[in-house]
Formats: C-alpha cells, structure tokens, sequence
C-alpha cells in the first residue's frame, strides 16, 4: 500500500488552517470536477483531492493522520504502525456525505473501519427497488456505424455479507446499438442494484462517449473531417477517394475549390432516420519542392502566375 | 462474476421517456426535486397534467449534471441551472474550435 500525502494533493503545507484547506479543496474541486473538466485525468484527481479533503476538514482524522509523521513520502510503501490510532476518537460514520466507494486503499486501511460502522443499518424486512446505477463507456466510433457488443469491466461499490461496502469488479457483455451518438445512454433493466425484499432490481445506465478518432469528430451524427488535396485538385477539379468509417467513397471535388471549403457527403455519417452526413472540409496542402524538377516547376508557376496570396492584407 | 450473455439496452435519449417518478428514481432524488428542477428551467415536461407529465430521454442527461454539481461543488439549483448552460456552451465552442484547428 502506498502512502499518500493528502496535503501535497491539496497543495497545502502541514501548518496550513482548517479555512485554507476549505478553500483549497473548494477550488480544487471545481477545478477537477469531471463535468466541468476538460483534463484527461480529471475524474482521478477529483476523487483523490475529495479523499484528502474528507480526512483535512475533520480535525480529529486530520491529526491522526498527522501522528503518522511527515517523514513519509508520497507513493512509498506503507503499513500503519500498530495502534497508530489509539488516543483518537472517531465520530459516528466519518465519511460524512463522501463518495465512500472510490477511495484509495490507504484511506481504507486507516479510516476503513470506523467509517463504515453504522452503514448497514437498512434492514430487509421492507421491500424496495434496488438503486439505478450510471456509468461511464468509451468505444470506438466505428462501433455506432456498425454496431457491436463491447466487454464492459464495471466497478460497483456493493454490501458484503458483514454489511461493509466493497468494491466489486464486474464484466458485462453489452451491445452497442447502431446509430448511437456521443453522450448518449444506454439503459440496461435490472443491472443496478439488487431490490430489497420482493423490490425488484435497479437499472445501470451507460452514457456512450466515442473514443478520440483520427480523422472524425462526431457532432450528433454528424462527422466532421479535413481532407488533405492538392493544389491542382483543388484549382481543376478532380474526382478523389476519402476515407468514411464505411469505406472509400469518391468524392468529387469542384474546379476553383480552395483550403477551408465545405463539402457534404450526404448520409454517410452515422446511421439513423435520417442519417447523418459528413462534413469534409478541404485542405490544400503544397507540395515539397525537393528535386530540381521540383524546384523549376515552382519557378515556373512563380513567374508565370499573377498570385498574390496577400493581395486582401494590402501588402 | 462475470455475465456471459449479451445484454442488449435501448437508448434512452431516443427511445425512452420517463414518468416523474421513473426519472426521480433514476438519479435517487426525490420527485420534488425534480419539480424544482423544472421550475428552474433546467427541464421540460411534455404534457400538461403534472400526474401525467413524461421527460425525454434526454433530460436525464441535465439532470444528472445538476445532481453532481450540487452534492460535489455545493451549489445551489440555481447556480447549477447556469453552470449547465455555461457548460452546455463551452461544449459547443470547444467542439467548433476542433473543426477550426484541423
């Protein structure tokens, strides 16, 4: 297990006061909250900076957790001295109104226990719909053109026999429908939680996300791509392939076109009723002027042709 | 565990449409809040009968963002109502932004 050093999360010293953490966690937690974050490792850091919240804003965890010393460093190799707790007294369940499931094992092993105590307290003797769980699905893009069924790895905080809750890893296999779009759900009848009694089971909802393309960015069902041309392609016209997630497709491209012109190819984005479209935006690229060919051939032109590529800046 | 069938779903945005009492319960709030909700304009019922109001699937989406800026940031409806549309925006210049830098 590994030592984390929860006032380097919060980017705080050790002496720092109970106000200067609330309003470093405050502003670190807008930073980092997943909705509003754009940061790849956003959902990571949100829960790591509400672990070191959650034991700095209670004075009596926040000094137990000083009694272990500062002589330790982040990530290294930590085993709770024996009764390192002793002399501390914890209050009812500790983990306040904190997502308890996600936090790390270190957490788990110095506050596990009295946290969870008093958790179990719903008894089975009524009956109740099992909560409806949500999670998060990246797949690929092609999977919306085709569909497809996707192992999905799930982690899912659930009770155990002692009334603790555990982490519990989960494999399901679902299908992708076709025509789904980006941020959409998937809901799934009866895989959330377990009813209580005769309560039926929940139900987990998917919000589908597309994992970063190389060419296309989805927008509905739409997508967007640029398509690298040629000069003389562009300035004469030509019939080109492009790529599309169902295949080459020729694309006509008109006499006089030039970098940043739109071109739509109608109902080859990803399907439905009505099927998107893709959006191909042209871009002329120059070619590399090597040889000596090259070069004459630019002289050429350079001569030849009135162009001023500057003529609309006045210069 | 693992599950070796195939689980096929349906998507909620297109195909779902939920009671007050279906869309309370799939994001664990009660209805009441829901209410709230679309007093504040962060949804819209279809229909006119508050006992038969439906949501579209998509309204699950906002609520649940409003949910998680609530309990996680401490705001309140209102603050949370605008920081999803702020949201909402910055998403749709962010993705014109990806087309422009292509």
């Amino acid at each position: 297990m590994e030592y984390k050093d929860y006032y380097k999360i919060i980017g705080l010293k050790r002496d720092a006061s109970q106000d200067e953490i609330r309003r470093a966690y405050r502003k670190l937690a807008r930073k980092y909250h997943p909705d509003v974050s754009k940061e790849k490792d956003a959902e990571a850091r949100f829960k790591e900076v509400g672990e070191a919240y959650e034991v700095l804003k209670d004075p009596e965890k926040r000094a137990a957790y000083d009694h272990l010393g500062a002589d330790f460093k982040a990530g290294q190799d930590f085993h709770p001295p024996p009764n390192w707790d002793s002399g501390f007294e914890f209050r009812g369940g500790g983990f306040t109104d904190a997502d308890k499931a996600g936090f790390s094992d270190f957490f788990e092993e110095l506050f596990g226990q009295q946290g969870h105590a008093g958790h179990a307290a719903y008894g089975p003797q009524f009956n109740a719909r099992g909560q409806d769980h949500h999670a998060k699905v990246v797949v690929d893009l092609e999977d919306a053109f085709h569909g497809a069924t996707r192992s999905i790895s799930l982690q899912s905080p659930e009770l155990d026999k002692h009334g603790q809750m555990r982490l519990t890893n989960r494999t399901l296999n679902v299908k992708i429908p076709k025509g789904i779009k980006e941020g959409q759900q998937i809901r799934l009848v009866g895989q959330g939680t377990p009813g209580m009694g005769q309560g039926v089971k929940g139900d987990l909802y998917l919000e589908i996300h597309f994992k970063p393309h190389p060419f296309y960015r989805a927008e509905g069902r739409d997508l967007h791509m640029q398509l690298p041309v040629a000069p003389w392609e562009a300035a004469l016209g030509a019939t080109v392939k492009a790529p599309t997630p169902d295949g080459k497709v020729d694309l006509k491209i008109p006499a006089g076109s030039n970098s940043g012109n739109k071109l739509r190819l109608k109902g080859r984005g990803i399907p439905g009723n009505p099927a998107g479209d893709i959006y191909v935006t042209l871009s002329v690229v120059a070619p590399p002027a090597n040889s000596e060919q090259d070069k004459a051939l630019y002289k050429e032109m350079a001569s030849k042709l009135a162009f001023n590529p500057r003529a609309d800046m006045g210069v | 565990m693992t599950t070796q069938s195939v689980l096929t779903g349906i998507i909620v945005e297109e195909t779902t449409e939920f009671t007050l009492g279906e869309l309370s319960r799939a994001c664990g709030k009660p209805a009441e809040w829901i209410l709230a909700l679309v007093e504040e304009g962060v949804i819209e019922p279809v229909g006119t009968d508050q006992t038969r109001w439906h949501f579209r699937g998509h309204c699950l989406r906002r609520v649940r963002i409003v949910q998680r800026l609530q309990s996680d940031l401490g705001l309140n409806l209102a603050g949370a109502a605008l920081a999803l549309e702020l949201l909402e925006e910055v998403e749709a210049l962010r993705s014109r932004i990806a087309v422009l830098e292509r």
